[in-house]
C-alpha cells in the first residue's frame, strides 16, 4: 500500500515471455495439434490391444506409451514455439550437423530389428530414428541457405543446400529408407519452389527425380513389387490394403461403433501405417473427415500467415515443415485409399511412435514460430509501435 | 531490372563529393534500395507460389477425401462371376508322397450367405444362426438382416453338419456357395514342405485356393491348371518323414536343443526323401507369421532350406575330398598338427591334443583343425572356392519350394588365406542343411553332381562329375572310420555301416564373435556305407546333452545318437536289408566330438 501511495508501482521490465507467446501464436493451429493428438490416443485404445496381447503387454500397454511420448512431445512443442526465429535458426543448424552425423554413422552403430534396413538407433527402453529428427532440421538449414543466397553478395545458398540434399539423399539411400530420402528431396524442392526457382530449372529437376524413380523401379526388387502392386487393378484379399479396404467399407458412414471393428485384428501395421483405416472402421467417414480437416486447416492457415511474412527465412523454413506435415499426412491417409502406392509412412501426431512423435513435436514447434504474429511493416504495425 | 540504376552515378558522386560527404554512402544508399527491390520482387513471387502450394495441397486433401468417401459409401457388392469375364476356378490338384499316399487334397464345403430382402422373420433367422455359429451375435445379425444391404457374406467355409442346421432353419435368403477348401489330412507332418494354401479372389459360386507358401506356392500355376488331372507327386516318402518328425522331436527334447532339421536325401537321384524343421506348424491353419524380431524364430521358418549357418567340421570332408583328389596328400601322409596355429592374430585351436603329427586320415577322424587348416593352405584359397562352388555350396538351392531363394549361403567379403583356413573347417561359409545333403551325395555317390529335388523321380541324375569315382570310394572309407574309430562312435547302426561326419560349430553372436556355450551340432551321414544309398543330415541348434556332470554340448553327444536312431528307424522302410553277416560291436566310448 505505502509503494502505491508513493507511486513506485512496481515494473516488472523483462519481457511477459508467456502472454505475448499466446497473443502472438496461431492459436488455431494449436488447437488442431491437440486435436490431432486426442483422436491419436482415442484410436489408439482401439488399435493397440491387439498388439499389445501379440507381444505379450497388458492390453493398454501402447496407449500409455503414446500418451506419455504424446505430453513430451507436445511439451517439447510449446517450448519450441517460444523461442525467436533467430535461435530457431541457430539451434536448428546445429541440430542439422548432429543429425546428420547420427545418420550417417547409422551402418557403424545402428540396429536393423532384424528388418532388413538400418534405421535404428537401440536405446534400450526405446529406439530412436534419427532420420525422423534431421527433417525439421534440414528445413531450417535449406531454409537458411536459401534465405542467405538472397542477400546481395550473399553465399551460393542454393548450390551449397543441393549438394547437401544429394549428399543426405545418399546416406537415407544405403539404409535404405526410400521414404525419408523422397521426403527431403520433396522438402528442398518445395522450398526452392517458392524461393522463387526459374520454372526451367523446376523441370529439368522434375526429370531427374523420375529418371531416378525409374532408375531405383529397375534396381530394388522391393520397390518394384510396391509399384507393381499399386498399378495392378485388383487388390489381394489377404494383403494389408485389400484389408483396409474393406475396414473403410465396413464403416460407412458412422462406422461400426467403439471396439467392433475387426480390421485392427488382421493388419499388422494398424496402429501405425493404417490407423486411417481404423479410423475409418470404428468411427465412420465422419471421423476421418474431421482428421482430413484439422490438417487441411493447419496447413492453409499456416500457408497465409507465411504469405504475409516478410522475412525470407521464416517464410522459407515455414514453409518447408507445413509441407512436410502435409504431404506426410497426404502420403499415410492417400496409401489406405490407393491413390498411392504402398508406403510406410506414419499420420503425424495420431500413429503410434516415440521418436516420430517427438519429432513431429518439434516440427510443429518451429513452424509455429515462424507463423507467430510479427510486425510485418504494414500501416497497422507501424500504428501498433507507435501507440505503444 | 527494365531500368537498372548504376551503384555510383557519376552525377551523385560528384555532388555529394563537392558537398565534402563519403561518396561511399551514395553506394551503400543504392545498394539497400536495389536489395528491397529484390526482396519485394520475391516476396511477391513468394506469395503467389505458396498459394500454387496451398492449392494443391486442398487438392490432394480433396481427393483423399472423395476417395475415402466414395469407398466408405459404397456397399460390398455381391460378386457374381460375370459371363464375359473370366471365369474363377477353383479346382487344384492334389499333392501326394512317392507312393501315392495324400499329403494335400480338396474338401468340398460351402460358403454362408445371405440376402436380406428375401428373409421373412429377420428375428428368427438371426436367433437360429446365432446358436449355431458361436462367433455370431444375434442382435447384430438382426441389425443387419433389416438394414438396406441386399448382400451379407456370413462365414467362409462351414461344416457338413453346420450346413444341415442352417437348411433345418428353413429360411429363404440364406445361401450356399460351394467351396473348395485345401485339407492337409497329416496334419503338422511336412508342414514346411507343403507350406499351405488360402482363398484369393472370392465369388458366389467359386473361390479360389492359391498357395502362400512351400511347395504349394511354388507349383501354384501348375496345380490350378486346370487341364491336369493327375495328382503332384513329391519325392518325400510319409512314413519315412513321420519317422523322421517323431524321433527329431524326441531327440530335440531330449538333448534340449531350440530347434532341429533333418535332410534325408538319395545320393543318385537327389531326391529328398524326407526334411524336417523343428519348430513346426499345421498347415491347415498357418500362424501369422512374426512382427518383429528374428523371423528365424518363428515356427514358419524352414531351417533346413532357409537357415544359413556356419556348419563347422561337416566341411572337413570336402577339404580332404579335395586334398585327395587334386592328389596333394594320401590318407595315410603325416600332417603337422602342432597348435596353436597362429594367422594374422588369430590362433587356431583343436578340441584336444593331438600330438605334434597325425595322418590324414586321423586328422578326419579326429577333427583336428590344425591339420585341416594346414591342408587347407597347400590347396589355396582359389581351388578352395572353385571346389565348394562346384559343389554348390554358394549359391541358394533351386530346390521346389518358394522360400528355396532366401537360403542364400554367405560367404567371405575377402576370400584370403585365413579365410580358407577356416572354412577348410567350417567357418566362414554359411549354408543350409539341404545344401549339405547335395553336397555330401556328391561326395559319397561316385563323384556326380546333385541338384536337390523335391519332386518324384526314377533315374539317377547322372550329373557332372565333380570328384573322381576312386576318390569317392577312399571318402566312404573315411567316413566309415569316424564312425568305427573317430568323433561319431555313436552312430554305429548294427547292420547298416554307417559313415560321417560331426560338427560342432559355436553359434554367432548378433553383434559379432561366438557364443561359448552355444553350439550348432551337425551330423551328416551316408549309409549303408559299402554302397552308399542314402545322406542323412541332422542339425540341433544350441543342444546339450545333460546326463554327465557336465553338459556336452558336441555334435558326437547330441546329434550323433539322433541320427543313428533316425537310421535304425527308417533305413527299413526305405527297404534297406541289414547286413547281418559281419556284425560290428558298438562301441560307447572315446566320443568326443
Amino acid at each position: 500500500m505505502t509503494e502505491m501511495a508513493h507511486g513506485t508501482v512496481i515494473v516488472h521490465t523483462g519481457d511477459a515471455v508467456i502472454p505475448r507467446w499466446w497473443s502472438t501464436i496461431d492459436r488455431v493451429t494449436l488447437g488442431c495439434i491437440f486435436g490431432l493428438f486426442a483422436i491419436g490416443i482415442l484410436l489408439g485404445f482401439a488399435a493397440s490391444p491387439p498388439l499389445a496381447e501379440r507381444n505379450g503387454h497388458e492390453p493398454f500397454y501402447y496407449v500409455i506409451r503414446q500418451a506419455a511420448f504424446g505430453g513430451l512431445a507436445l511439451s517439447v512443442m510449446v517450448l519450441v514455439s517460444m523461442m525467436s526465429p533467430t535461435s530457431v535458426r541457430r539451434w536448428g543448424v546445429i541440430g542439422f550437423f548432429l543429425a546428420v552425423a547420427a545418420v550417417a554413422l547409422l551402418p557403424v552403430f545402428g540396429t536393423d530389428y532384424g528388418m532388413g534396413a538400418t534405421r535404428w538407433y537401440s536405446l534400450g527402453f526405446a529406439s530412436l530414428q534419427p532420420s525422423e529428427f534431421l527433417k525439421p532440421v534440414f528445413v531450417v538449414f535449406t531454409a537458411w541457405m536459401m534465405a542467405a543466397s538472397q542477400e546481395v553478395a550473399g553465399p551460393p545458398g542454393k548450390s551449397v543446400s543441393l549438394f547437401v540434399t544429394v549428399m543426405i539423399v545418399g546416406f537415407l539411400a544405403l539404409q535404405p529408407d526410400f521414404g525419408q530420402a523422397a521426403l527431403i528431396i520433396f522438402a528442398w524442392g518445395v522450398i526452392y519452389f517458392v524461393a522463387g526457382a526459374p520454372m526451367l530449372i523446376l523441370m529439368i529437376l522434375a526429370g531427374v527425380v523420375a529418371s531416378v524413380g525409374v532408375l531405383a523401379y529397375n534396381s530394388s526388387e522391393h520397390f518394384q513389387r510396391r509399384i507393381d502392386g499399386f498399378l495392378s487393378d485388383e487388390v489381394g484379399e489377404n494383403t494389408q490394403l485389400g484389408f483396409a479396404t474393406d475396414a473403410i467399407r465396413e464403416g460407412g458412414l458412422f462406422g461400426t461403433g467403439l471396439g467392433e471393428g475387426s480390421v485392427k485384428w488382421t493388419l499388422p501395421d494398424a496402429h501405425t501405417d493404417f490407423i486411417i483405416a481404423v479410423a475409418a472402421e470404428e468411427y465412420g467417414f465422419v471421423l476421418v473427415a474431421v482428421i482430413i480437416a484439422l490438417f487441411l486447416t493447419i496447413a492453409l492457415r499456416s500457408y497465409f500467415r507465411l504469405m504475409k511474412e516478410r522475412d525470407p527465412f521464416a517464410r522459407l523454413a515455414g514453409t518447408g515443415l507445413v509441407s512436410l506435415l502435409a504431404l506426410q499426412a497426404f502420403i499415410n491417409m492417400g496409401v489406405a485409399v490407393r491413390l498411392l502406392p504402398a508406403k510406410g509412412m506414419t499420420l503425424p501426431f495420431v500413429s503410434y511412435g516415440g521418436s516420430s512423435l517427438i519429432a513431429t513435436g518439434i516440427a510443429v514447434g518451429m513452424l509455429l514460430v515462424f507463423t507467430r504474429t510479427r510486425p510485418q511493416g504494414d500501416i497497422a504495425d507501424h500504428l501498433l509501435t507507435r501507440s505503444r | 531490372m527494365s531500368l537498372r540504376i548504376p551503384l555510383r552515378p557519376l552525377t551523385r558522386i560528384l555532388d555529394a563529393r563537392a558537398r565534402g560527404e563519403n561518396p561511399d554512402n551514395v553506394e551503400k544508399e543504392n545498394l539497400r534500395l536495389r536489395h528491397e527491390a529484390q526482396r519485394d520482387r520475391l516476396r511477391l513471387r513468394a506469395e503467389s507460389r505458396l498459394l500454387l502450394v496451398a492449392f494443391v495441397f486442398v487438392a490432394a486433401f480433396g481427393a483423399v477425401g472423395y476417395k475415402m468417401a466414395a469407398l466408405a459409401t459404397s456397399e460390398p457388392s455381391e460378386p457374381r462371376i460375370l459371363s464375359q469375364g473370366p471365369t474363377i476356378l477353383n479346382t487344384r490338384a492334389d499333392i501326394t508322397d512317392r507312393h501315392g499316399r495324400l499329403l494335400a487334397t480338396n474338401f468340398a464345403t460351402n460358403a454362408l450367405y445371405a440376402h436380406p430382402q428375401d428373409i421373412i422373420y429377420p428375428r428368427r433367422v438371426a436367433d437360429g444362426l446365432a446358436a449355431i455359429f458361436p462367433e455370431m451375435d444375434a442382435d447384430d445379425l438382426y441389425r443387419r438382416f433389416t438394414g438396406d444391404s441386399r448382400f451379407i457374406w456370413l462365414r467362409r467355409y462351414i461344416s457338413p453338419e453346420q450346413e444341415q442346421m442352417v437348411h433345418d432353419i428353413g429360411s429363404p435368403g440364406l445361401l450356399f456357395g460351394p467351396r473348395e477348401m485345401r485339407l492337409y489330412p497329416n496334419g503338422s507332418i511336412a508342414s514346411h514342405i507343403l507350406g499351405g494354401a488360402s482363398f484369393g479372389e472370392e465369388a458366389v459360386n467359386a473361390a479360389e485356393v492359391i498357395g502362400v507358401a512351400g511347395i504349394e506356392a511354388h507349383f501354384d500355376e501348375e496345380l490350378r491348371d486346370p487341364a491336369r488331372v493327375e495328382p503332384l507327386m513329391l519325392s518325400l516318402d510319409l512314413t519315412v518323414q513321420s519317422a523322421v518328425e517323431e524321433v527329431l522331436a524326441g531327440g530335440m527334447a531330449l538333448m534340449n536343443a531350440r530347434g532341429a532339421a533333418a535332410v534325408l536325401m538319395d545320393v543318385h537321384t537327389g531326391e529328398v526323401i524326407s526334411m524336417a524343421s523343428l519348430p513346426d506348424f499345421d498347415p491347415n491353419a498357418r500362424p501369422r507369421p512374426l512382427l518383429e524380431g528374428d523371423q528365424a524364430d518363428s515356427p514358419l521358418f524352414n531351417r533346413a532350406v532357409q537357415g544359413v549357418y556356419e556348419l563347422g567340421s561337416v566341411f572337413k570332408t570336402f577339404t580332404i575330398a579335395q586334398a585327395l583328389e587334386l592328389d596333394l596328400f594320401s590318407p595315410s601322409d603325416m600332417i603337422d598338427t602342432t597348435g596353436p596355429l597362429r594367422m594374422a592374430g588369430f590362433a587356431i585351436r583343436d578340441f584336444s591334443n593331438y600330438g605334434p603329427e597325425q595322418s590324414m586320415a586321423d586328422v578326419l577322424i579326429h577333427s583336428s583343425n590344425i591339420g585341416t587348416a594346414r591342408i587347407a593352405r597347400v590347396i589355396g584359397a582359389a581351388r578352395q572356392e572353385n571346389f565348394l562352388a562346384s559343389l554348390n555350396l554358394l549359391e541358394p538351392t533351386n530346390v521346389e519350394l518358394v522360400e528355396a531363394p532366401s537360403g542364400r549361403p554367405l560367404t567371405p567379403p575377402r576370400w584370403g588365406e585365413l579365410a580358407t583356413m577356416t572354412i577348410s573347417y567350417g567357418h566362414g561359409v554359411s549354408t543350409s542343411p539341404l545344401h549339405l545333403a547335395a553336397a555330401y551325395s556328391t561326395i559319397v555317390n561316385g563323384g556326380t553332381e546333385i541338384t536337390p529335388t523335391l519332386v518324384r523321380r526314377e533315374t539317377p541324375q547322372n550329373g557332372e562329375r565333380i570328384i573322381s569315382e576312386a576318390t569317392s570310394v577312399a571318402m566312404r572309407a573315411l567316413l566309415r572310420a569316424v564312425v568305427t574309430e573317430g568323433t561319431a562312435s555313436f552312430g554305429e547302426v548294427e547292420g547298416y555301416s554307417v559313415g560321417g561326419k560331426t560338427g560342432t560349430a559355436d553359434l554367432p553372436r548378433p553383434n559379432g564373435g561366438y557364443y561359448e556355450d552355444r553350439n550348432l551340432n551337425t551330423f551328416a551321414s551316408a549309409f549303408p556305407m559299402d554302397d552308399p544309398q542314402y545322406v542323412l543330415i541332422v542339425t540341433l541348434q544350441e543342444a546339450a546333452e545333460l546326463s554327465g556332470p557336465e553338459p556336452r554340448r558336441t555334435a558326437g553327444w547330441t546329434a550323433v545318437p539322433v541320427a543313428a536312431e533316425i537310421i535304425r528307424r527308417t533305413a527299413p522302410l526305405l527297404g534297406l536289408r541289414p547286413d547281418i553277416e559281419h556284425p560290428i560291436g558298438l562301441q560307447l566310448s572315446n566320443a568326443s566330438q
